[in-house]
Parts: structure tokens; C-alpha cells; sequence
């Protein structure tokens, strides 16, 4: 065999296997939306959208949990984006080669890869306890721990592919450097920031262990942030659990629409960051 | 060569100090004097003196890595952006040493314009690039701050072309457009000095055409630096022409002279393309 054939051949075997790969891994994902859809449409109704979570063996909805998810996960966006944003512009901006730079880097990357479920004890540690009940400030606490390091680093990132040249040019104009990181280094870096912070909101949506230990639960509509609040992970992994027929059928529908949100946050992060605002 | 020698080699011991006027018509603006640089611990500049000419231009030539651009860059102390980077010595406008530590970075650098080598327009509408610069020092009522704008791109050899679209983005246009707005926007906050990094490197022969025509008319209300690997732009578009090699000011004297007399042999091989 010649090395050409020899390099199609093994250029046909790297790309079934890929393919293979590929195909393996995507069937996955096809059956779990399957699934979800397939369990979770009959859920769907008004009442899903209008109606309390329900004691066993009677009609409701999940209005309270979805209310309960929104508003966490809101005000954990509200807290963790800007500080989020003003941490990675410290990184990106004021700590180039700098030692202290360096380890809030690497203690950030940490908390980028850190297991939910450790947040969740940490907040309760520093809240629950202290307070001596779950509240809704505690879960959105927690989600805001979540976003934080998300921020951090696609900020950073992104304000890292702004060209020096622009940041000179804007310095040999005489303006202060807070200006040009505000006036000249957000704008041009602004569509991959917002879609950090939509990939963050994304991600906190479905979050189940932080707010299991902060937010915990709540079977009646609240809007109480010092009391527990409903939230629709913690409903659905409690009605999931659950031996009740009508409870399980609420949890699909409760799934199915966290997942639906969170495919839209996705592709409008997406279409967001292949939008350019300056485009002739 | 040694220092002394280039020395001997200038015109500057009769410009000497500032005020002395080397010709009626052109004041010495700039006195660069025994400057060194450092990138780190590399010495980038070694001890160059040399003066530029209110409304005159002045070309620094010399072969990749000879610290033409590094020399302009000290010029308003850009280089300060990177830590690492430092220059001592003496750099005189109208008598202030401009590297003396207390200095406003700022306020210095509104005084001395910079464009660079590739187009660098603001991720914001071609009127917004303009008044971008002079919104940061001067607030004008809108009619005064339109009419800056429409003048700073007709000195640039623009506005017939952007008058319509002002509020576009300024990253629509082309390369050559690019460039000139931002001279543009270096002249819209008026400075005394306007220093021209490679301005027309990145563009076609016809916006290189643009653009030095462009410096030949801004030359009448500014002290113009321009650094160039361009010989043919040098000799066309500057009245004195520094040339440096590996850190060193070699010859400085004007332009024609440069190109017709040198007198160091370094100098004679650059512009004749025997090396570099």
C-alpha cells in the first residue's frame, strides 16, 4: 500500500470514529429532551403557569416555584454580575503580570469548578444558621456565588481580546484609564460580557444543591425574602422523588420548561455573540 | 559610532537650547535630549538628542528594531501603559521636561497627538470617535462641538466622504477612511505636537497618497514626527530626517541633505538600500 492509501485509510478510520463519537454523545442528549418532552408536554397547561404547588392527590401548578426561580435567580444575577464584571476588569485591566493578579486568577478558576453543593453549605453556613431559617436571600446569595466566577472569567477573557492598540490610542487622546476601560475596552468587548452573564443566568437556573441548603422550599406562594421561598428545582426534585402520579407529572412539566429556558438563554447568548452591533 | 561622534554629526550644537532659533519661520518645539530607553533590561534608545521644528516635519528612518517607533513613543509617554518600560534623560516642550515624574500623563497627552500604524477607530459612531477626544477636555454647546467635528475631518480630507454617516460606525470604513479619521480625531483636540507612527503602512498607494498629502497641509499649525520605513516618504513628506541604528541616532540634518549629502557612510548605504 502506497502512503497515500495508507493516509486515506486511516484519515476513513479517524473520521468513523469520530463520527461515531459524535453520534454517541449527541444520542444522549436527544433521548433525555425525548424524554422530557415526551413526559413533561402533558404538564404544560394554564395551570401550570397560574397555580400553586398542590398538596398530593389534587389539581395545581408550580406559579410559586416558578415566581421563587425567577426572583433568585434575578437577584443572584443582580449581585454577581457586577461584581463580577468589576473583578474581571481588575484582572483583565489593572493586574497584567501583577502576583496578586495571579492567585485571584487561580482562586476564581477554583471557584469556577467548585461543586454547587459546596456553596449551598457554605451559605448555609453563613445565613441559614445564623438566621436560623431558610430564606429566599440565602438561595439568591448562594446562585450570586455561582455567577460570580462565571463573570470573572468571561469578562476577563473577553476584555483580553481587545487590542492594546485601542487602548493606546484611546490613553494618546490623554483619557484616564477608567475612562478608556469604560468608554473604549467595554464597548468593544460588551457582546461576549452580556453573553457571560447569559451563560451564568443559564447555569444558575437549574441549579438544585445551593438552594436545597439556602432557599429550600415552600408550598405556598410567597414573596417573603427573609422566609423560604419555592423554587423550581428543590419542587422538582421533591415531586420527583415523590410516590404521587399528579406530583411526578408536574415535575416533568417543571423540568421541561427550566430546560426550555435555559435552550433560549443559550441561543440568544449565541446569537448575541454573532451579532455585531457594528455591522455595516 | 559613538555618541560624541553622532553628535558631532548634527546640526544641534547651534539649535543648542530652546528659543535658539535655528531658521526665522521654524521654532524649536521639542528638544530630545540624551534620552535612553529601557524594555526591561534591553537598552532600546541610547543617549539620542535631537530637535523637532514647530510647522515642520521631522521623519525618523532607520532599519526594523532601531527604536524609531520607541523614540515617538517617549514622546508622550505612551510607553508608561506597560510596566518594564522606562526612559531617562530630557524631552523639552517649549522648555518643560515632559519626563520629569510629576507630570500629568493625561493633560500631557492631550497636549501631544498620536496616530499609529494601524487604523484604531473607536468601537463607536464616526461622530462619537471625533467628539470623543474633545468631550474629555472641553465642553461645548452641540452647535460648537458639530462645527469642531466637520472641521477636524475636513483637515483630515474626510468629511466629503462621511458627512452622510456620521452616526455609522466608524469601523464600516476602509482601511485608508479608517486612518484618516483617526487623524481626525488627533487634530480635533487641537495639540501642539502630532507624532505619525507608520501612518500609512497598513494602506494602498492611494490613501498613502491621501494621508502624506494630508501631513504636508497639517504641517502648517503643528510640529509633526513622523517614523517611516518608507524612503521615498521620508524624502517627500518631512523638512528633517532623523536616521537611527540599533538605538542610536546616527544622523540628524535636513532632509535634503540627508538624501542628497549624508554625511556618515551608515547613513549614505540605508537610503541608497545597500542594508536594511
Amino acid at each position: 500500500m502506497n502512503i497515500y492509501a495508507r493516509r486515506r485509510a486511516a484519515n476513513a478510520v479517524v473520521t468513523t470514529l469520530s463520527v461515531a463519537a459524535t453520534a454517541f454523545g449527541v444520542l444522549w442528549l436527544v433521548l433525555v429532551l425525548w424524554t422530557l418532552l415526551e413526559n413533561g408536554i402533558a404538564a404544560i397547561t394554564p395551570a401550570l403557569f397560574s397555580q400553586m404547588t398542590p398538596p398530593p392527590g389534587s389539581a395545581g401548578g408550580l406559579l410559586n416555584a416558578i415566581f421563587g426561580s425567577i426572583v433568585m435567580t434575578l437577584i443572584g444575577t443582580v449581585i454577581g454580575t457586577p461584581t463580577g464584571i468589576l473583578a474581571g476588569t481588575f484582572l483583565a485591566e489593572y493586574s497584567r503580570g501583577n502576583h496578586f493578579g495571579e492567585v485571584v486568577r487561580f482562586i476564581n478558576d477554583i471557584l469556577l469548578s467548585a461543586p454547587s453543593i459546596i456553596v449551598g453549605l457554605f451559605v448555609y453556613e453563613l445565613m441559614v444558621v445564623p438566621m436560623g431559617h431558610f430564606s429566599a436571600w440565602a438561595g439568591a446569595v448562594a446562585l450570586s456565588i455561582i455567577v460570580i466566577p462565571v463573570v470573572v472569567r468571561t469578562t476577563e477573557d473577553m476584555l483580553s481580546l481587545v487590542p492594546n492598540t485601542l487602548r493606546e490610542a484611546a490613553a494618546a487622546l490623554g483619557t484616564p484609564k477608567w475612562k478608556v476601560i469604560v468608554m473604549v475596552s467595554y464597548r468593544a468587548a460588551i457582546q461576549g460580557m452580556v453573553t457571560g452573564v447569559m451563560l451564568a443566568v443559564a447555569r444558575i437556573a437549574g441549579e438544585t444543591a445551593p438552594l436545597l441548603f439556602t432557599a429550600l422550599n415552600n408550598q405556598f406562594w410567597s414573596t417573603n425574602l427573609n422566609a423560604p421561598m419555592a423554587n423550581l428545582p428543590v419542587v422538582i426534585f421533591q415531586f420527583a422523588m415523590s410516590p404521587y402520579a399528579d406530583w411526578q407529572v408536574l415535575a416533568w412539566g417543571g423540568a421541561l420548561l427550566i430546560t426550555i429556558t435555559v435552550l433560549f438563554l443559550n441561543i440568544g447568548a449565541r446569537a448575541l455573540a454573532s451579532w455585531s452591533t457594528f455591522k455595516q | 559610532m559613538s555618541p560624541a561622534a553622532a553628535r558631532r554629526a548634527m546640526p544641534i550644537s547651534s539649535l543648542g537650547l530652546p528659543g535658539t532659533e535655528a531658521q526665522p519661520a521654524s521654532r524649536q518645539k521639542v528638544l530630545i535630549r540624551d534620552v535612553d530607553f529601557y524594555y526591561g533590561g534591553f537598552k532600546a534608545l541610547k543617549n539620542v538628542t535631537l530637535p523637532l521644528h514647530d510647522k515642520r516635519v521631522t521623519a525618523f528612518i532607520g532599519p526594523s528594531g532601531c527604536g524609531k517607533s520607541t523614540l515617538l513613543r517617549v514622546l508622550n509617554r505612551i510607553y508608561e501603559l506597560y510596566p518594564g518600560q522606562r526612559a531617562t534623560g530630557e524631552v523639552l516642550v517649549d522648555g518643560q521636561n515632559i519626563l520629569s515624574p510629576g507630570l500629568d500623563l493625561n493633560l500631557l497627552r492631550a497636549r501631544i497627538g498620536m496616530v499609529f500604524q494601524k487604523p484604531t477607530p473607536f468601537p463607536m459612531s464616526i461622530y462619537d470617535n471625533i467628539a470623543f477626544g474633545i468631550r474629555l477636555y472641553e465642553r461645548l454647546p452641540r452647535h460648537e462641538l458639530d462645527d469642531r467635528i466637520e472641521s477636524a475631518l475636513r483637515r483630515a480630507a474626510l468629511w466629503d466622504e462621511v458627512k452622510d454617516k456620521l452616526p455609522q460606525s466608524g469601523l464600516g470604513l476602509s482601511g485608508g477612511q479608517q486612518q484618516r479619521l483617526c487623524i481626525a480625531r488627533a487634530v480635533a483636540v487641537r495639540p501642539e505636537v502630532l507624532l505619525l507612527d507608520e501612518p500609512a503602512s497598513a494602506l494602498d498607494p492611494i490613501s498613502t497618497q491621501r494621508i502624506e498629502e494630508l501631513i504636508a497641509e497639517l504641517k502648517a499649525d503643528y510640529c509633526i514626527a513622523i517614523v517611516t520605513h518608507n524612503m521615498q516618504q521620508a524624502a517627500r513628506s518631512s523638512d528633517y530626517t532623523a536616521f537611527m541604528y540599533l538605538g542610536e541616532l546616527i544622523e540628524f540634518d535636513e532632509t535634503e541633505r540627508i538624501f542628497t549629502h549624508p554625511k556618515q557612510k551608515h547613513t549614505e548605504d540605508y537610503i541608497t538600500g545597500r542594508f536594511g
